[in-house]
């Protein structure tokens, strides 16, 4: 495959054409997959020897938890596009994927602290993972209100790029946290390519459904969002030609 | 039907509560603003339009 057709999408007239074809078929997917994935995790699946039913929180967990890392990191190759080459869809679809990405950590934080609960006997500790989950949260809010801060649109996009590279660190910080520090209360990682590391097959399964629902959901809901922000950049530039006469 | 959660469903049941208000809350922003932006870029391109 030739890799410079990739930047034809960079069109924000072709990006538009391309995903009103595809945005049908991966939402459609997407919500298959979740229903498909939280109904068996939820209904079908035993409960786990020492934490009971409570493993049945793993099936949100986990998957909000990866989706909020690798949003970021989405953002960042994104922004490093914009920074590099000046595509105002890279700049966009970064802008597009923030709001969900923090929804995502968010999700990963409030089911970490109703799973905490019961478990560590807090709803929060000051953990390496939990503390660098909540510091990437925020740099989700900061992101988003940077973008919202500034007027022109381009410099907007440099400035979140910069926010981004520096945010990347956090999210790093966020999955190697526990190898990094080794201490706290949160355990290691639930996936692992090696078997002996890795959830039951029981839970495994489920887990992957959703996993594949959630980062389905991602791509239809950047899509979407990056188109609408096409648009409202457009908007905004014919309104300001109109003001000019 | 419905799995016996335990002494543990309120935990449970409030983490599925939690996650899919989110969820559903986002997927519904996302697209009220989607069709509120197509419209308005609509009426301004067929505004400037008439325009010339």
């Amino acid at each position: 495959m030739n890799l410079n057709a990739l930047w034809a999408y960079a069109n924000p007239k072709k990006f538009i054409q391309t995903t009103d074809k595809v945005l049908p078929w991966v939402s459609v997917l997407a919500v298959v997959s979740l229903i498909v994935g939280l109904v068996w995790g939820f209904f079908f699946t035993p409960d786990d020897y020492r934490q009971g039913s409570t493993v049945k929180i793993i099936y949100l967990h986990v998957p909000s938890a990866l989706m909020a890392i690798n949003v970021w990191l989405m953002m960042l190759v994104t922004s490093l596009i914009w920074i590099v080459r000046r595509h105002h869809v890279s700049a966009l679809a970064a802008r597009a994927a923030a709001p969900i990405g923090a929804v995502m950590t968010l999700i990963a934080l409030a089911t970490g602290a109703i799973w905490g609960q019961p478990m560590w006997g807090t709803w929060w500790a000051w953990d390496p993972r939990l503390t660098s989950f909540l510091i990437l949260f925020l740099f989700y809010l900061g992101y988003m209100a940077l973008w919202e801060a500034i007027d022109n649109d381009d410099t907007a996009a440099d400035l979140t790029s910069i926010l981004c590279l520096v945010g990347s660190v956090f999210a790093l910080l966020s999955r190697y946290a526990v190898n990094f520090w080794n201490q706290g209360l949160h355990q290691g990682a639930s996936l692992s390519l090696d078997k002996e590391e890795n959830v039951a097959d029981v839970f495994w399964y489920p887990l992957l459904v959703c996993i594949a629902g959630f980062v389905l959901l991602f791509i239809a809901l950047v899509l979407l969002r990056t188109r609408t922000e096409i648009r409202a950049r457009r908007m905004r530039a014919l309104l300001a030609r109109e003001r000019m006469g | 039907m419905m799995p016996d959660l335990g002494k543990y469903a309120e935990a449970v049941l409030s983490s599925y509560a939690v996650s899919l208000v989110l969820l559903v809350a986002l997927v519904w922003l996302s697209v009220r603003r989607s069709k509120r932006i197509q419209k308005q870029l609509q009426d301004i391109e067929m505004k400037a339009k008439r325009n010339g």
